[in-house]
């Protein structure tokens, strides 16, 4: 066979291949939003869009079915911010100590490897972890009765998060060339100075996206938080009360659900699909941005 | 400080037995002893890789940021041993302009003038800042290019002057001596020609080390040259001597262009 004619068909042949299989992922992708967005027309429909957003009820007696979404979002708001102000003191202190300060030593791989690998950690472990060892501690401290709630589950989702906020944050820490670095250093600065004045304003919108990414994954996590946050359907007065966020009340009830509540469920997820796609997407744009810079 | 004997001391630097080591087996700069004189342009000349910028570098103590750099000897500034003092402290006196111009991108360029003033934790009142910013940048011929333009990024600015802007955040703090490792390899003729210019009218208020691979440049505005090769200084003496009379072979060969 004349491996000149054979080539560029074979050729075709794969190149078709690939061009097939990226359409099929692109329509799976196209046919979840619809179904999110079909699936929960009835809802919306039923309780109208603004006030299934901005109701508290969440009722399931049959003849008295009422389903609003506000006690989930606040869930959800609630622990991400909470889990992102954890995160801080832990993920840029390991940033700065990866990028900068002990930059291309061996600890510093050993570090890095450990906070990767804490990022692939199934969550469930997380959670079990977090029922069974933070949450007796959490009642023994007095904080609430049960352990569980918006607080333990806030604290076990900043430690997930602390992976993707410091690996990011220290590769834009990084980047901060080093004739900057050293022209501080040349007038007198001091390391500490040279972080404050140098690095920081330097990469901050870098650090920045690296934190919004971060939300992004603490939106969505599900398994940690409905294993930690009690499940209960009322908005959170307090950050030690029971709660459930968006993806935890789908994860608690998608299995018995039907008819107008399987339909409100399908609307909650679309909203927490939009909420992590606007996230993730403005991200991505502030982490292009920090590095054209 | 008080000896007036060394005040009126004609070298403002002496370096003794000065050795720089990259790594354990071998000494990037090697034993060098030289007196550098207050007031004057002092150029250190060599091939690539001759230790010119390493020896330059010991004098403000970068090295010490680094890891496994050893440096040892003495360096005395006016009588006061530079080894002993606290790093941060001779930084403050022994300014420093890097090859690349490197303003602060993230500093207008009245910030970027006063940056060595609040990297130090040192805040003067406004009149002073005013005072400083503008005796800084006259005294590197950049006030009335950019005096309308203070509050503004330096980024717009072009090389020659974002060089200038760094020389002038350099004395803005008022050092005795300031290094400049090959300064204006990155710009091109017209604004190396005026930050040569410059140099010659800063000398008197600073001390300027130069390093430069340039030997038109070293002629034209050092009064002191030093030419290493391989890490030992081989040859010092007055520019002009050294340039019409070299004594050592290397240093005939390389000004000749047959090393370097």
């Amino acid at each position: 066979m004349n491996i000149h004619s054979a080539l560029p068909s074979r050729d075709k042949i794969f190149r078709n291949l690939l061009f097939v299989s990226s359409v099929i992922i692109l329509l799976v992708c196209a046919s979840m939003i619809l179904s999110l967005v079909t699936d929960s027309i009835s809802a919306f429909g039923e309780f109208g869009f603004f006030r299934f957003i901005f109701s508290s009820e969440w009722s399931y007696q049959e003849g008295n079915e009422h389903y609003g979404a506000l006690p989930f979002i606040v869930g959800t708001l609630l622990t991400t911010t909470l889990a992102l102000l954890f995160c801080i003191p832990f993920s840029l202190p390991v940033a700065l100590f990866v990028g900068e300060y002990y930059k291309g030593r061996r600890i510093t791989s050993f570090l890095s490897t450990i906070t990767d690998l804490l990022a692939g950690i199934p969550s469930v472990i997380f959670g079990l972890w977090g029922f069974y060892v933070l949450r007796p501690i959490v009642v023994n401290l007095g904080l609430s009765e049960q352990g569980s709630g918006i607080l333990t589950a806030s604290f076990v989702l900043a430690i997930m998060i602390v992976p993707y906020a410091a690996s990011l944050s220290a590769e834009f820490i990084k980047m901060v060339p080093a004739e900057l670095k050293e022209a501080a250093y040349s007038m007198g600065a001091t390391r500490g100075e040279v972080v404050r004045h140098v690095i920081f304003p330097y990469c901050g919108s870098g650090i920045f996206s690296a934190f919004i990414l971060a939300i992004g994954r603490a939106l969505g996590e599900t398994m940690t938080v409905t294993m930690l946050i009690g499940n209960t359907n009322q908005i959170p007065l307090s950050i030690t009360d029971t709660g459930n966020t968006m993806a935890s009340i789908i994860c608690n009830q998608f299995g018995e659900a039907n008819g107008l509540r399987l339909s409100s469920l399908y609307a909650i997820a679309l909203i927490l699909f939009a909420l992590t796609a606007v996230i993730n997407i403005i991200g991505k744009i502030l982490i292009k941005r920090a590095q054209i810079k | 400080m008080e000896n007036p004997i060394i005040q009126t001391n004609t070298n403002i630097l002496s370096i003794k037995d000065l050795c720089v080591a990259y790594t354990a087996d071998h000494l990037s700069v090697s034993h060098v002893n030289v007196e550098i004189p207050r007031n004057q342009i002092t150029a250190i000349m060599g091939p690539s890789g001759c230790g010119k910028s390493t020896l330059l570098r010991a004098i403000n103590r970068m090295h010490e940021l680094y890891r496994g750099i050893q440096v040892s000897g003495q360096m005395l500034l006016d009588g006061h041993d530079l080894m002993s003092m606290d790093p941060i402290k001779v930084r403050r006196q022994v300014g420093m302009v890097f090859q690349r111009p490197n303003p602060f991108p993230t500093m207008s360029i009245a910030d970027n003038v006063m940056a060595g003033y609040m990297l130090n934790g040192l805040h003067p009142d406004k009149q002073q800042r005013n005072q400083i910013v503008e005796r800084s940048l006259r005294s590197v011929g950049l006030w009335d290019e950019v005096k309308d333009s203070l509050t503004k990024k330096g980024t717009f600015l072009s090389g020659g002057q974002q060089q200038r802007l760094c020389i002038a955040r350099a004395l803005a703090l008022q050092p005795q001596i300031i290094l400049m490792d090959e300064p204006t390899s990155a710009l091109d003729p017209i604004a190396t020609s005026t930050i040569e210019n410059l140099l010659t009218e800063l000398q008197r208020d600073v001390t300027i080390i130069i390093v430069t691979h340039n030997m038109g440049q070293a002629r034209r505005i050092s009064q002191k040259s030093l030419f290493m090769y391989l890490g030992e200084l081989v040859e010092c003496g007055p520019t002009e001597t050294l340039f019409s009379n070299p004594s050592h072979p290397h240093t005939a060969s390389y000004l000749s262009g047959h090393i370097g």
